[in-house]
């Protein structure tokens, strides 16, 4: 499978890179790990006329302690990621990616631009209320988590626009889980859940639940959320508040799971990474 | 037509430098333009690994990498894992035929290059780290359970020296 013709160019400066992208029209692509963008091209389902790669520009790459959180470089792969303990549940969710060929060359910040619904960081991201920083011909700009994911491969960074890099608070004080559930360990998640609780002597004082795989976007499960803010923490608060987890999706059957299916593995997986989240 | 541009990539410690395509797959830069078909070509879906190479040192699924992006780069193909000359094998490669790690060997060298990266990151991994390393290494035949004796052996002896480490 060969992609359709294309000219590259590999820019060896930020500003460079975002001329050459805009100036490119409207077929031009960043190009970053390639790790989603290469087999959309090869099964012809994309033809950008350009690819801008991203491999030549400095300063892309590695993660840095900053405003009580990580800065992480949008071109920094997910096996680095995984590597990086101190990132708690992005590390996690980074090292069940697929394979280690995959995470090898993988960024994060691909992989929140592209939005795939099926993505493991891009739930991560959603839950953790991180910030991502764009910089196009007119600036730099921060997209908030909750503002990123539009619908189906579509996010609020622009056609003209580089990432450059991924915001994710420390969540000093909370708990996490990440359950990603698949056949094979390489595949994608039937479903993911990422759990995220701030407990207070036995009460749940926040908690954020992201679902993956489970409509066009990422999700949050804010049914779960509501059950449980402000309620004592046991595993029958967690059961019953697990039990929300599907409310309000809507999620596409696809040769490994039907919808009906989809919305269960929603709710247990819920409350397993609900019951890791509060060391349970 | 796209314009074509030049790679400069270091194949297995020789210097290469050709005018490429920009939408040549480094699988096929390395099988068509240089020769090495020791790479393989298993599937459409970056799933199934027989195409792994090292590229500066880290496995990579060369069928979702274009030529143009190694522009730079070190890449290590399963043709030089052994050492040159002496006609002696690389550990791994040692420990496969040992283990009979294969039967029809048409996953082994993508094999061979993931389990590379994998000794490289834990020299010294259990049977699971091993069959989690692999994971994106499908094999049709073997089901699995020799590869995972071969590259057990192989770390053995990596670790004790008496190989020739990649
Ligand atoms: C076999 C296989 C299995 C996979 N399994 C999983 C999985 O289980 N979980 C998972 O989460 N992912 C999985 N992936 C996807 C992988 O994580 C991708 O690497 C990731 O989704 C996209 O990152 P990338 O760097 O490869 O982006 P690319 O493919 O290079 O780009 C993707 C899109 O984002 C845009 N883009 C890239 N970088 C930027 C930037 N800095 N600024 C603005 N736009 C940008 C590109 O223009 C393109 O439209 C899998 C991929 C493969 C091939
Ligand atoms: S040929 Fe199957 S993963 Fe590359
Ligand atoms: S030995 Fe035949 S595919 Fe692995």
């Amino acid at each position: 499978m060969i992609p359709a013709n294309f000219d590259y160019a590999a820019p060896e400066s930020l500003d460079e890179a975002i001329s050459t992208l805009s100036q490119g029209g409207d077929d031009a692509k960043l190009l970053a790990g390639g790790h989603s963008l290469l087999p959309l091209m090869k099964l012809r389902l994309a033809a950008p006329s350009l690819l801008v790669s991203l491999g030549k520009v400095p300063g892309l790459s590695g993660i840095e302690r900053s405003n009580g959180g990580f800065s992480i470089g949008a071109m920094t792969r997910h096996a680095e990621i995984a590597d990086a303990e101190e990132l708690g549940v992005t590390a996690h969710a980074a090292s069940l990616i697929a394979d280690q060929q995959v995470r090898n060359r993988g960024t994060i910040g691909g992989s929140i631009a592209h939005g795939d619904s099926a993505g493991d960081l891009p739930t991560v991201f959603l839950a953790a209320e991180g910030t991502v920083t764009a910089q196009g011909p007119n600036g730099e700009r921060q997209i908030q988590a909750t503002e990123m994911f539009k619908s189906f491969l579509t996010t609020a960074v622009g056609p003209d626009e580089v990432v450059t890099s991924v915001y994710m608070p420390a969540l000093d004080g909370y708990g996490w889980g990440y359950e990603k559930f698949v056949r094979r360990s390489e595949d994608w998640a039937m479903v993911g859940v990422c759990a995220l609780v701030k407990s207070n002597g036995g009460t749940c004082e926040d908690v954020r639940v992201a679902l993956t795989h489970m409509g066009a976007t990422p999700l949050r499960a804010s049914a779960t959320e509501e059950a449980l803010r402000g309620q004592s923490l046991s595993p029958e608060s967690i059961a019953q508040a697990a039990e929300q987890a599907a409310e309000g999706t809507n999620p596409p059957g696809d040769v490994n799971a039907t919808p009906d299916y989809k919305k269960h593995l929603a709710r247990v997986l819920t409350k397993r990474a609900l019951m890791a989240a509060t060391g349970g | 037509m796209a314009e074509s541009v030049r790679v400069n990539v270091t194949v297995n410690g020789e210097s290469r430098s050709s005018e490429v395509e920009p939408r040549l797959l480094l699988v096929h830069y390395l099988r068509d333009t240089l020769g090495l078909t020791g790479t393989h070509i298993g599937c459409d879906t970056s799933n199934c690994g027989a195409c792994t190479v090292l590229m500066d040192g880290e496995s990579v699924k060369s069928c979702t990498v274009l030529a143009v992006q190694a522009d730079g780069a070190k890449v290590q193909t399963i043709e030089g894992m052994a050492p040159a000359g002496n006609g002696a094998l690389h550990p791994i490669q040692e420990a496969f035929w040992e283990h009979h790690g294969l039967q029809c060997g048409y996953c082994t060298p993508g094999m061979i290059m993931a389990a590379a990266d994998l000794l490289k990151r834990n020299p010294n991994p259990t049977e699971e780290e091993v069959r989690h390393g692999l994971e994106g290494n499908l094999c049709r035949c073997t089901g699995y359970h020799n590869i995972v004796k071969a590259v057990m052996a192989a770390a053995e002896s990596m670790r004790s020296g008496e190989g020739v480490p990649a």
